[in-house]
């Protein structure tokens, strides 16, 4: 399917990926050119099977509901690009 | 003392039990190597003051009699999407350039454990997309395998400096992390052996995530004996990763002993594509007469949607990716660019930090994960998915274990095969089926193509089976008798 530059525009909205206005034609030519290959999909009959939901073989484990890690914020905000005492910063949301 | 980078992992083991050298020693010279070969771009960080510390415990250990495992005092450099305590940990993009881990990986930290001494971070395809190591913001990788065209060969991808440092005998191992091929293609493009276990052997705790239900950490090595030593070392149940399967683990390096008299070795008939070089056809051929003279027996099995593998992957894995790549936002961790407005910052920030195949692989995951095509896009490719793990399951009914080629081709040329991504995409067609069924898969060299660059056969085993992948895998190794040297560690090269 062809995507078009409106539809490009709406993705990279949902992903927060900024493009910049001229780059989205051939974007949405490269997009299209991967999403008609991977369409061949739809001659493959899937009619009578499940969508595969692991493909390890295994239940999801459970834990106590206990507290074991924590209190460790000098770590948790060693890599933040900005902080306000033990807090992420980021741009001014609210008026 | 003959030179300490020319041993595998086994001789170097007996060799420090024998007291014939120490660690440090060891360690000495492969930190002289890294240095010389730096031209091949395959370290993103060199760690020669942490390899030196460790190895200096190692030698303590050793002297004491408390020796950890059979990787103590072993120079393993680290893919660099292993969070490492202190080490910077990029992915090989500019999104993590500066990110220092507090913690560590549960696959390094088992390797620390066994006493294994870590030489460095190895360069990568950014976030792990890529088959040539060329979306790395740090640069390719070259490979040490060369031809006298004067142009480099890629490595291979995503774990391409980890495939280069190990070919380059720059490390003894490296750990790698392969999602549709990773291990495997590069292993395959630089003549060593890699290892893809089960899904859900080695814990993705601290792994830059990619695709979560595909990624899975394993061994680069130059040897199948060195692959079951240093994959010993990096399984164990960690309650920490929630896919983890909580089997058995044996002992790998014990399943060589064994003899493959009588294994059933399949061999997929739809693995014949055309694109697929007569040298590789042929390759293919000599590890199925080296099976059967070793006491094996060829079975035909058939896989018949293997040709669908590749576009239900190009589903998959951008999906997840798209999910798992939403954490960079600027906000706690990673690059930040700034602007006035929230939105602004994160769609800036996600702009600036992602490379060209990331964002479109991002971009191709939001879209098929977005309302309305869900359905058709990514619930589609999970049916196909099932499809192709079935028949792999039908094929395990009739033989013990497959064989294929890695890969369609030999390395190719730096700058070739860029300006379309399906023609990237094909790099992965063998190594994709077995990904997206989860099983265990290891590329071994067989020999060389006429021009001189490794040609690379591929065994597929059952669940949780890497013991027949390795036996198998052995037998191939001591027929195929594959002891080239890539060009650039010849001399009077």
């Amino acid at each position: 399917m062809a995507l078009d530059t409106e539809t490009v525009r709406r993705i990279a909205r949902l992903a927060r990926i900024r493009v910049p206005e001229d780059d989205l034609a051939p974007l949405a030519d490269e997009l299209s050119h991967i999403m008609n290959w991977v369409e061949q999909l739809d001659a493959v009959d899937t009619s009578n099977i499940a969508a595969l939901t692991s493909v390890a073989d295994i239940r999801l484990p459970q834990r106590e509901d206990k507290v074991n890690d924590g209190g460790a914020p000098e770590k948790v905000l060693a890599n933040a690009p900005d902080r306000q005492g033990n807090f992420f910063a980021v741009p001014k949301v609210v008026e | 003392m003959s030179d300490l980078t020319r041993l595998t992992i086994a001789e170097a083991r007996d060799g420090l039990a024998a007291k014939q050298f120490t660690a440090e020693e060891l360690a000495r010279a492969h930190i002289k190597a890294m240095e010389a070969t730096r031209d091949l771009n395959a370290f993103v960080t060199e760690t020669p003051e942490i390899a030196l510390l460790r190895a200096k415990e190692s030698d303590a250990r050793r002297a004491k009699g408390a020796v950890a495992s059979g990787m103590d005092g072993i120079p393993t450099a680290v893919k660099d999407l292993f969070c490492t305590e202190g080490v910077r940990t990029t992915a090989s993009s500019h999104m993590l350039e500066d990110f220092v881990p507090t913690y560590e990986s549960t696959v390094s930290m088992n390797l620390r454990k066994a006493g294994s001494v870590m030489l460095g971070k190895t360069n990568m395809d950014e976030f792990a997309m890529g088959s040539a190591n060329i979306t790395s913001y740090f640069g390719p990788v070259k490979n040490p395998w060369r031809l006298n065209d004067g142009k480099d060969r890629v490595p291979g991808g995503s774990s391409g400096g980890s495939a280069a440092a190990v070919a380059a005998h720059a490390a003894m191992c490296a750990t790698g992390s392969d999602t549709g091929g990773s291990i495997r293609q590069p292993a395959a493009f630089c003549g060593i052996v890699g290892l893809k276990p089960t899904y859900g052997r080695c814990s993705r705790w601290g792994m830059v995530a990619f695709a979560s239900s595909l990624d899975q950490a394993g061994p680069m090595t130059r040897s199948v004996r060195d692959a079951a030593i240093m994959m010993q070392a990096m399984v164990g149940y960690d309650p920490k990763d929630s896919t983890m399967a909580n089997e058995p683990i044996p002992d790998f390096e014990a399943a060589l002993k064994g003899s493959v008299k009588g294994l059933k070795v399949g061999i997929p008939a739809e693995y014949r594509i055309d694109g697929m070089t007569k040298e590789t056809e042929a390759s293919w051929q000599a590890g199925i007469d080296w099976l059967k003279a070793a006491g094996a027996e060829p079975v035909e099995v058939s896989l018949p949607h293997t040709k669908d593998a590749l576009a239900a992957y190009y589903i998959v894995a951008p999906a997840e990716a798209s999910s798992n790549l939403a954490r960079y936002d600027g906000v706690r961790y990673g690059l930040r660019e700034s602007a006035d407005d929230l939105t602004d910052m994160y769609e800036k920030t996600r702009a600036a930090g992602f490379g060209r195949e990331v964002r479109r692989r991002i971009m191709i995951g939001t879209y098929v994960l977005s309302a309305g095509y869900y359905d058709a896009y990514y619930v589609k490719a999970q049916k196909v998915r099932a499809l192709i793990a079935h028949e792999f399951a039908e094929a395990f009914k009739r033989a013990d274990v497959l064989l294929t080629p890695t890969t369609p081709f030999p390395a190719f040329a730096l700058g070739e095969k860029m300006d379309d991504p399906l023609q990237m995409y094909i790099n992965d067609v063998f190594t994709v089926p077995a990904s997206l069924a989860g099983l265990p898969a290891m590329s071994l060299p067989a020999g060389l193509s006429a021009d001189g660059l490794p040609l690379g056969l591929h065994l597929i085993g059952k669940p949780f089976d890497e013991e027949t992948v390795l036996r198998a895998g052995l037998a191939i190794e001591q027929a195929a008798d594959f002891k080239m040297l890539p060009q650039l560690l010849r001399a009077g090269s």
